[in-house]
């Protein structure tokens, strides 16, 4: 096994083992699990009762009553209204860019974050403590430092010679400068916790590194990966202060979904500002069950 | 010969795992790599799968060089302590996965996990992931995985060490049992001295990276060539600068040809065994020596404790000739009853 920082080294444990030898004993096993779910869905303890009301109160208050009231918001003025809240080319051209540059971006986030994680975990090299740190800075930034941060280097007065101001460029780079630590984060405990040993037994199995990586570490990622990739849209879609200084929010041009939400409510168009956000909530749903979906797929049938 | 093995050597850093190893392994033999933790027997076997590269030295299988040859080229069986099993996939996915990677047909696949599975007991569980069984079940799925690619030969690292003792004694009796239905040539590592007694065709005593000893098991029990092999293999004990066997020593209560005076000291029953300290005469400073007996000998004779008694090794009794202070042997005679074995205590 590689060396590894002591934090994860409880989760390199194998998976407890169930009592030794006794085939009958684990024939058992999968009744168990199924009556221990059956038993927890139907009866509760005080305990656990008092725990999932404190549970539902604190997620309703917080997401599920705003939520609601979003989507009240949004038919409240019927959905003639709300049809024509969405129906407007400037907001379809808003969705379009924001959806479709959060794709691209998760899509490259997919490969440089676990190429990133799999570069920390596996190779030693000086510094490496340091882009530890430095990967969460996107977590900690407030994002409007980011957007100053972009709009000074890839600014008019950019001292890269580049200026990105006003392009659709500014917000592909706003939306990877925020959603970076995301696969890196999620993909790096997993990365961690396989044994060295696996790849082992794949390469005397005669494996190549390629169908090891493919058969053997793909799929024990891919869980890992499409949380991140799950969390790295949904972060995209909703970015807002990192590009709304370098993106210049021309419509039909670079203007995304949260600008155009602002627009919207600084115009007192409340029903449009939300009718769009129910869009982005119904996204942002479908993209983490679709993700979900693969995430099975291909930790099954590798 | 299967496995040619020719001055291979190995450094880790300023560790010296091996000194230059010669050893030839015979076709459909069962050999035990045996020694403490830590002498080298993992690294021979990991550089003999090609999991390891070794510094000098040149290692054949089946007459083919293999010293520069990936492990993936190899076609070596390999069974790891703790299974290595592929947890995301189901107990026939794991036997298939070599046959997979060689791109065989998916019926041919199916039919090979299918027999396999039967051969180690697992048929009815081949739908079932690894987390979902228990570790003797996963450790014969692990060999039924090596074996599913008809390796040259099958190596084993400590394969029982994560079992616990009853299931370790059962599988490897197995082990033993399908070795002899399948004869590939077998290779396994053990620091458990009758694991490697009991299961072994020969056995391979490794110490701080040199081979000590290599023969059948009765032969090394037997016949040591030194302290080393004579106190890993089993129980001593120390008479007249000799390292002795316990049951090797005669006792009676009268003197007897040759015989050494002394008095017995503690007298402790375990089981059908006596185990008698008998404290030398000649020498009353010298940890006592021990001598273990059936019980039935023990009441013939009517020992007890504070009898004097005479005792010398029997005739043909194995001896090694104490050069070093010998601290294992020393060791043992302190120990409670329970453990006659001087286990080195690596660990």
């Amino acid at each position: 096994m590689t060396p590894s920082p002591g934090t994860v080294e409880e989760a390199q444990q194998p998976v407890p083992t169930p009592p030794a030898g006794a085939a009958t004993n684990a024939g058992g096993l999968g009744d168990r699990h199924r009556l221990r779910r059956a038993k927890s869905a139907t009866s509760l303890t005080p305990i656990s009762g008092l725990g999932l009301g404190i549970a539902l109160i604190w997620f309703s208050l917080l997401v599920l009553i705003p939520l609601t009231a979003v989507l009240v918001q949004a038919s409240a003025a019927g959905w003639s209204a709300y049809w024509d809240a969405l129906s407007s080319p400037q907001t379809l051209a808003a969705l379009r860019l924001t959806i479709g540059t959060a794709v691209l971006v998760t899509a490259v986030n997919v490969v440089m974050g676990t190429a990133i994680a799999w570069v920390l975990v596996r190779d030693q090299f000086r510094g490496k403590r340091l882009l530890e740190v430095v990967i969460d800075i996107p977590f900690a930034l407030p994002t409007i430092v980011a957007g100053l941060v972009l709009l000074s280097l890839y600014g008019a007065s950019s001292p890269l010679g580049v200026n990105w101001a006003n392009t659709r460029v500014a917000v592909f780079l706003a939306f990877l400068f925020v959603t970076l630590p995301f696969i890196v984060r999620t993909v790096q405990p997993v990365l961690l916790e396989l044994e060295h040993e696996v790849e082992e037994a794949a390469a005397s199995l005669g494996a190549s590194r390629l169908t090891t990586f493919r058969l053997v570490i793909l799929p024990s990622l891919a869980p890992a990966i499409t949380s991140g990739a799950a969390l790295s849209f949904c972060r995209a879609i909703s970015e807002y202060g990192s590009l709304v200084l370098l993106s210049g929010n021309l419509p039909y041009s670079t203007e995304v979904a949260s600008v155009r939400i602002m627009s919207s409510i600084e115009g007192d168009k409340l029903t449009e500002a939300a009718a769009v956000a129910s869009i982005l909530l119904v996204v942002a749903l479908i993209v983490i069950v679709v993700l979900d979906v693969i995430s099975r797929r291909v930790a099954r049938y590798a | 010969m299967s496995i040619k093995i020719a001055g291979v050597g190995k450094r880790f850093a300023d560790f010296v795992a091996l000194e230059s190893i010669d050893l030839d392994i015979a076709t459909g033999e069962l050999t035990a790599l045996l020694g403490p933790s830590g002498g080298g027997k993992s690294t021979l076997l990991r550089i003999i799968a090609g999991l390891e590269v070794a510094d000098s030295g040149s290692v054949e299988i089946e007459g083919v060089n293999a010293t520069g040859l990936p492990a993936q080229k190899r076609n070596v069986g390999f069974v790891f302590q703790h299974y290595a099993a592929f947890r995301h996939l189901t107990v026939a996915g794991n036997v298939g996965f070599g046959l997979k990677v060689r791109k065989r047909p998916r019926k041919e696949i199916a039919a090979r996990v299918q027999e396999l599975l039967e051969l180690v007991h697992l048929s009815q569980f081949a739908d079932r992931l690894p987390a979902q069984l228990s570790g003797g079940q996963r450790q014969r799925m692990a060999l039924a995985r090596a074996l599913a690619i008809e390796p040259s030969v099958l190596l084993l690292d400590e394969p029982f060490g994560a079992l616990d003792a009853n299931v370790r004694k059962e599988l490897r009796a197995w082990l033993r049992r399908l070795h002899d239905e399948v004869h590939v040539t077998t290779v396994f590592v053990t620091h458990d001295q009758e694991e490697a007694l009991d299961v072994a065709d020969r056995i391979v005593v490794i110490n701080q990276g040199r081979i000590e000893q290599v023969g059948p098991p009765d032969e090394l029990y037997d016949h040591p060539t030194s302290e080393f092999v004579m106190s890993f293999l089993g129980p001593v004990t120390m008479l007249n600068g000799h390292l002795v066997r316990p049951h090797d020593l005669e006792i009676e209560t009268h003197p007897f040809d040759n015989a050494h005076r002394g008095r017995i000291e503690r007298f402790n029953r375990v089981g059908f065994e006596v185990r008698l300290h008998v404290r030398l005469t000649e020498d009353e400073t010298a940890p006592p020596a021990l001598v273990t007996l059936t019980r039935a000998e023990a009441t013939a004779k009517a020992l007890d404790t504070g009898v004097p008694v005479w005792i010398r090794p029997v005739a043909g009794a194995s001896q090694v000739r104490i050069t070093a202070p010998a601290p294992t042997s020393a060791e043992s005679l302190d120990l409670s009853p329970a453990d006659s074995v001087p286990q080195p205590t690596f660990t």
